[in-house]
């Protein structure tokens, strides 16, 4: 039994790749006021319609096919699936003033089955891959290989830990890095801020909260969404496995409140649950079940939601709107 | 909102109780899910279905035979259960979304007695114990995140939502070790019959239980002072406290009754539709159950129609899979909509919309 740090850490930055970017979406979405609870639904709809492009991109492209393109591609299909799945659900909450929770819900429901949908319906059309769809292994290869040169990824300790990952944990490390940035340093952020504590001052304040909310929510949206083709891309090995993501949107979420809302906490937060998800696999400890070691991140996550309610530090607090509707005549 | 002498182009304004009568809002509500009906069909029409074939083969195969409607009977038991039980909390702005860990903790302490005690009592003690069992198990497991959100105002969304991922794995490691039957098989055995809810007309008896809660719910709600204090807090705490109503205690009464209904409920799935335990026998009950309870307008009696609506679809979209292979999830997509364009018809009935210039006659 000899357990190797550094190659754990690895998997567990990879296994924690989707979580970044599903968490680091909810953020931007939660701190306008909107808890969707559709991370679920975005993920799975964002995994089908990356799958889907990458897929029929790799057909008609034959030998030529290049893993950028096919990466743009599947970036693209993901983020527009998720930024569809959650204009939706900024209609019916925003506009039309709809319940968070419910509408939450209605979008995973909605979400999962376009997803499911769009994963049998390829595995199904798709003659002569005998009921089962992959991608070319140039593809497959590329998807996971790290961007840097070997010789960077040959420095030891440091080359595997911070130089053998793939793209997309990058990008997703840069998507966090810049929304902490954007709430935090700008001066749009700090309206999006201000929207999600107290719309009507916002709004008093001039600056048009239903923009915020709807801007926030679509592009969270769509940055959830990637979580779910990085998933399919890199963990199932771009095959669509009917419920290989199911539970992904919802860990995402419990990771939201784990960071405090603050998305640089999302970086090491993803690599963390990333890590408590394998740990079972990588250290079995005898008297320590595997399925209480997969609850340990929802346990945590509730310790973290007691205490910070327990010391009201305002910093570390929900944003205060969270979960309520807006209507100026109502103020 | 661009120049100042322009009105805005669509106005929105909250109507007053008195400008829909009850005939004209459920007019609304019919005609969304009508539409939402019709955007299904165009998706089975895409699809290369014929819609009304479609649509006949799910009646059909839930109503036309006598296993049909029991498949979706049993579907819908625990779809109305749990929706009944969340509605006493919704109706207190108190958004307990862990029915599912509710169903979950109920099912574990049912089967406790189910597998250990069996042979140490007669079969109406041992189901009646089983019973309130899953009462106080999933009552427990709701009144927790109650207390904390009583005391330190801890956001219950999130805490009810964490504790049914608990729940699950609590049942998945008591499936995969101490109470499992073959070993290696990471399946807790079938109950024995002592220990199973019997049948009345084809289906367990849960659904007498579920018939009178619908009943008692409604009363309970609309003619009792509990569900007056429940109506008062979910208005404004700050009223329920002038009014000298103990907030944490109704909380927490409201969150454990809900939670208990919610254990009854997963008394029901394990010892009448599985006859055993699984990690996974909320399947979902606790998340639609949400959608119904907010549809229903947290009217008992409607909710008793739009979980029957729940479970025909998904009961008939596995048969349309068969016949014309298109996926079964396509029951996902098309509550999906219904749900989306109910939630949207809402907003039609609680506000006005004016068009900029269009008569305002509006009062």
């Amino acid at each position: 039994m000899n357990f190797n740090l550094i190659r754990f850490i690895q998997a567990a930055v990879s296994n924690g790749a989707p979580l970044l970017f599903g968490t680091s979406g909810e953020i931007l979405t939660e701190k306008s006021g909107n808890l969707n609870l559709g991370v679920e639904g975005l993920m799975f709809m964002g995994g089908a319609f990356g799958l889907a492009g990458v897929y029929y991109y790799d057909k008609a492209a034959g030998d030529s096919v290049s893993v950028v393109t096919a990466t743009i591609i599947a970036l693209l299909c993901a983020f527009a699936a998720g930024c569809l799945g959650s204009l939706i659900y900024s209609f019916l909450t925003i506009s039309l003033r709809a319940n968070q929770n419910v509408t939450g819900l209605a979008l995973t429901i909605f979400g999962t089955g376009v997803g499911q949908f769009v994963g049998e319906y390829m595995r199904t059309t798709s003659a002569g891959s005998g009921g089962f769809i992959s991608v070319s292994n140039t593809l497959k290869e590329g998807f996971i290989a790290s961007p840097f040169p070997k010789a960077m990824q040959g420095i030891p300790v440091i080359g595997p830990l911070l130089f053998s990952h793939n793209f997309f944990v990058y990008l997703g490390i840069a998507i966090a890095l810049f929304l902490s940035w954007f709430m935090g340093k700008t001066r749009k952020g700090l309206y999006l801020r201000a929207v999600g504590e107290s719309p009507a001052t916002a709004d008093a304040a001039g600056i048009s909260v239903e923009k915020y909310k709807y801007l926030a929510t679509v592009i969270g949206g769509g940055i959830s969404a990637i979580g779910g083709v990085v998933y399919t891309m890199t963990i199932a090995g771009t095959v669509w496995m009917r419920d290989g993501l199911s539970g992904e949107g919802w860990i995402a979420v419990a990771l939201v409140i784990f960071c405090l809302w603050r998305p640089i906490n999302a970086i090491w937060g993803s690599v963390l649950f990333g890590g408590l998800m394998l740990l079972y696999l990588w250290l079995p400890v005898p008297f320590i079940p595997s399925q209480i070691y997969k609850v340990v991140q929802y346990m945590v996550t509730t310790v973290v939601l007691i205490i910070v309610s327990m010391r009201q530090k305002r910093e570390n607090q929900p944003p205060a709107s969270l979960g309520s509707a807006y209507f100026r005549e109502e103020r | 909102m661009n120049k100042k002498d322009k009105a805005p182009l669509i106005r929105i304004a909250k109507r007053s109780k008195s400008v829909l009568s009850p005939a004209k809002v459920w007019a609304i509500r019919i005609a969304s899910l009508v539409i939402a009906i019709i955007i299904g069909g165009i998706i089975f029409a895409a699809l290369g279905a014929n819609p009304f074939s479609a649509y006949g083969l799910i009646l059909s195969s839930s109503f036309a035979k006598a296993t049909g409607r029991r498949q979706v009977f049993k579907l819908m038991i625990p779809l109305l259960g749990t929706a009944l039980a969340l509605a006493p909390c919704f109706k207190m702005r108190y958004w307990n979304i862990g029915g599912e860990g509710q169903i979950t903790m109920g099912a574990m302490a049912a089967s406790y007695f189910a597998l250990f005690w069996v042979d140490r009592l007669p079969a109406p003690v041992l189901l009646l114990v089983m019973c309130l069992a899953g009462a106080l198990f999933g009552g427990i497991w709701a009144a927790i995140p109650a207390v904390f959100r009583a005391r330190w105002g801890t956001n219950e969304t999130l805490f009810t939502l964490m504790l049914n991922y608990i729940a699950i794995g609590i049942v998945a490691w008591l499936q995969g070790g101490p109470w499992e039957g073959k070993p290696g098989s990471q399946l807790i055995p079938q109950f024995k019959d002592k220990a199973l809810l019997p049948r009345v007309m084809g289906v367990h008896c849960g659904w007498i239980i579920v018939a009178v809660l619908v009943v008692v719910m409604y009363v309970y709600l609309n003619y009792t002072k509990h569900g007056y204090e429940i109506s008062v807090l979910g208005e404004s705490e700050n009223t329920a406290r002038y009014a000298g109503m103990d907030v944490a205690k109704v909380t927490v009464r409201t969150a454990f009754l809900s939670g208990a209904i919610c254990g009854i409920v997963g008394f029901m799935l394990a010892s009448g539709t599985n006859g055993s335990l699984q990690s996974t026998i909320a399947n979902g009950a606790g998340f639609t159950a949400i959608t119904i309870t907010w549809l229903s307008q947290l009217n008992p009696f409607a909710m008793v129609a739009i979980s029957l609506m729940m479970a025909v679809l998904s009961k008939g979209s596995g048969n349309v899979q068969t016949t014309y292979g298109i996926p079964a999830s396509i029951s996902g997509i098309i509550t999906g909509i219904i749900l989306m364009s109910m939630l949207a018809c809402e907003f039609f009935v609680n506000y006005q919309v004016f068009f900029r210039r269009g008569k305002e006659e509006g009062r």
